[in-house]
């Protein structure tokens, strides 16, 4: 059986890429990142990304750092990111991505099973290793919902193989050797990570790290499966004056960025 | 598995270790991997640390009994091994000089580096100068105000020190903005990470660096009274200068190993870095080790008056030398280590770091309990010059 991320990419397959858009849960606090999702949705967002607020995100860049500090001052855990899930999915295909330690504490048989009761469609887990992960292989399997592996610019051939074969929905390449943020281009060497990575495997492959504007995602749905944009929509909602203004701003940003996937040459 | 061998391929200890790491850093860990396995084995390079120990740092570090200061510790025999009297005053510069000797190997010309108390920042700007490599320290903002005087000396070694102020701003918010910096830069830059934490191979490798502590201890002991210690005391943060004195003694079976947390207001307050003792399993910093945290897998913050101890997570191998029994860990209290600090000073004229205090507060405890026929050898893991300001404001004496 598929999710309904798979379902999504099957759907749009040939046509165009699809957008993924990433939130903290509790950012900046519960109600109003629900309301901040409909704003994505509303604006053209295909796919949310709920992110799990980690106390040492080494991956994060400080304007996703700011935003999970937020989410733990509210209180967000595990509740928060299931509940918000829940709201997601009700409205798109949606995913978990998280560092692993919050999944170990809460079980890895556990969180794979709320995960799917909460209509998620898979995990994305930037520091799990595929030689740490013998036991959220067989969990994830058992509960039927993707593993998405992050691979870089420095992974080497042989390395990318034995990853892509274990990732499943799609493979998540980031387009930079760095942290999640704004970037005034996107790397050239996420074009060519992406053709590596369809050497390897057929299923499809999503770039993030760096993406901000349609201009930027035309760019890169010109070469890859799907666009993930997160720091640039965080950054709308910490900017903006009121929640209102920001729930504008952050449709607006989704608007431009749709408007980017399928304007782009494939 | 034979005492040397505790680790497999991927830096596993029984279930802890490991690589809990994004992939952008797995090229670089696995070159780093290789360098030190090729370096382990090649003479040349063995003789390059070798000459660097005798000649820079002042190895081998001499022992000294503490005989007044047995007296306070229910008559047990206590023995110092001297880290403190190292180059830079710390056993921090066992670890740091092999690995920038490393770094010129695999052709990278900039080292970055964490630091709570600042005694590994220190050591990495030390090397640095010497092997002419570019050094750029983590440091949290706390420390940076707790060990102002570190900070002076990293920057007249030549180093810059970023001040994080992330997070609680100490030693782990260091870590996460060095490991950031390490996954931009990594095709230029090593990442000098200063204790046995951390990814596969830090924790084999930083071991591998300072196992030197106790192999030289172990034969100094049997020179010094014909037989080993009844047991071999530590302080543990990450556990690097506990897991360099301990290593020797493992097959060892007569030997207790202790090491001594920072137990800060007592482990009971919830306000201490007694990783081993209070916290639980989990991943950190790119190992599965024990960990402080809450219910839903978040670091939860250290507390402890010694800034090189107060770290929320410890060595994967300590975890496991824990779980199969081999060692014991116990946690001092801020006052336990501030008694012995002062104790050391006055019956000894030797002022410990406080981190090294731990371990003296746990010789007093365990010299009481073994009696008078017993023989303690402590790692004094460092000198106490860098905490002179703690210690005046500690016991109240005007600066
Ligand atoms: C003198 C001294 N001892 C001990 C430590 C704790 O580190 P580790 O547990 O890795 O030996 C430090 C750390 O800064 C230190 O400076």
């Amino acid at each position: 059986m598929s999710t309904p991320l798979e379902r999504l990419f099957e759907s749009t397959r040939g046509e165009r890429a699809i957008l993924i858009g990433y939130i903290p849960a509790g950012f900046p606090n519960q109600a109003d990142s629900y309301r901040i999702i409909q704003a994505m949705v509303d604006g053209g967002v295909d796919a949310i990304e709920i992110g799990f607020p980690y106390s040492d995100p080494v991956m994060d860049g400080p304007i996703i750092q700011a935003a999970a500090d937020q989410a733990l001052r509210n209180g967000a855990g595990a509740k928060e990111v299931f509940e918000t899930l829940k709201f997601a999915a009700s409205l798109v295909p949606s995913l978990i991505m998280t560092y692993w330690n919050p999944i170990e504490r809460y079980g890895v048989e556990n969180f794979a099973r709320d995960l799917a009761a909460n209509g998620g469609s898979g995990v994305i887990t930037p520091d799990l290793t595929i030689e740490e992960s013998g036991e959220w292989i067989s969990t994830t399997t058992a509960h039927g919902v993707n593993r998405i592996y992050v691979v870089a610019p420095s992974t080497q051939e042989e390395r990318l193989a034995k990853v892509t074969q274990q990732g499943s929905g799609f493979i998540y390449a980031a387009s930079l050797m760095g942290v999640t943020g704004l970037r005034t281009s996107v790397s050239s060497g996420a074009e060519d990570l992406v053709s590596r990575i369809r050497k390897t495997t057929s299923i499809p492959v999503a770039v993030g790290l760096g993406v901000s504007n349609g201009v930027q995602a035309a760019e890169v749905a010109a070469y890859a499966d799907g666009v993930i944009v997160g720091s640039a929509f965080i950054r709308a909602v910490q900017e903006a004056p009121s929640l209102d203004a920001g729930l504008v701003a952050v449709r607006e940003l989704a608007e431009s960025l749709a408007a980017g996937v399928r304007s782009a040459k494939r | 598995m034979s005492a040397t061998q505790l680790s497999d391929q991927l830096g596993h200890f029984g279930p802890f270790g490991g690589r809990f790491v994004p992939e952008a850093l797995i090229g670089a860990l696995d070159e780093l991997a290789a360098a030190h396995q090729t370096a382990l084995v090649d003479p040349l390079f063995i003789k390059e640390l070798s000459d660097l120990h005798r000649t820079y740092s002042g190895r081998p570090s001499i022992i000294t009994e503490a005989k007044r200061f047995s007296e306070h510790a229910g008559g047990a025999r206590i023995f110092l091994k001297r880290e403190d009297l190292n180059h830079t005053g710390s056993h921090k510069i066992n670890n740091v000089l092999g690995q920038a000797l490393l770094t010129k190997r695999m052709g990278k010309k900039r080292i970055i580096a964490e630091t709570g108390a600042g005694q590994h920042g220190v050591a990495s700007a030390t090397a640095a100068a010497l092997m002419g490599l570019e050094c750029v320290v983590y440091m949290g903002e706390e420390d940076t105000k707790r060990q102002a005087l570190n900070v002076v000396r990293m920057k007249l070694l030549g180093a810059e020190v970023i001040p994080v102020t992330q997070g609680s701003r100490t030693l782990k918010d260091a870590i996460n903005e060095a490991m950031r910096d390490w996954v931009t830069n990594v095709e230029t830059t090593h990442y000098l990470l200063g204790t046995v934490a951390g990814p596969h191979p830090f924790p084999v490798m930083v071991r591998d660096f300072h196992k030197i502590i106790g192999e030289e201890s172990r034969e100094q002991m049997l020179a010094l009274n014909g037989k080993l210690p009844d047991a071999v005391l530590a302080c543990v943060g990450g556990g690097s200068n506990a897991i360099g004195i301990f290593h020797a003694f493992i097959p060892d079976e007569g030997v207790r190993l202790i090491g001594l947390e920072a137990g800060g207001r007592g482990v009971e307050t919830g306000f201490h870095a007694a990783t081993i003792t209070g916290g639980s399993r989990g991943v950190l910093h790119g190992t599965r080790s024990y960990v402080l945290q809450d219910k839903n897998g978040q670091t939860v913050e250290s507390h402890s008056i010694s800034a090189g101890l107060d770290y929320p997570g410890v060595g994967p191998e300590h975890a496991y030398l824990h779980d199969i029994g081999r060692a014991e860990y116990r946690a001092i209290t801020d006052a336990e280590a501030m008694e012995a600090f002062s104790l050391l000073c006055k019956t000894e004229g030797i002022i410990p770091a406080i981190e090294s205090a731990h371990a003296l507060a746990g010789a007093i405890k365990v010299g009481k309990e073994l009696g008078t026929d017993a023989t303690l050898l402590i790692n004094l893991s460092g000198r106490g010059d860098k905490d002179v300001h703690t210690a005046a404001e500690y016991f109240g004496m005007p600066l």
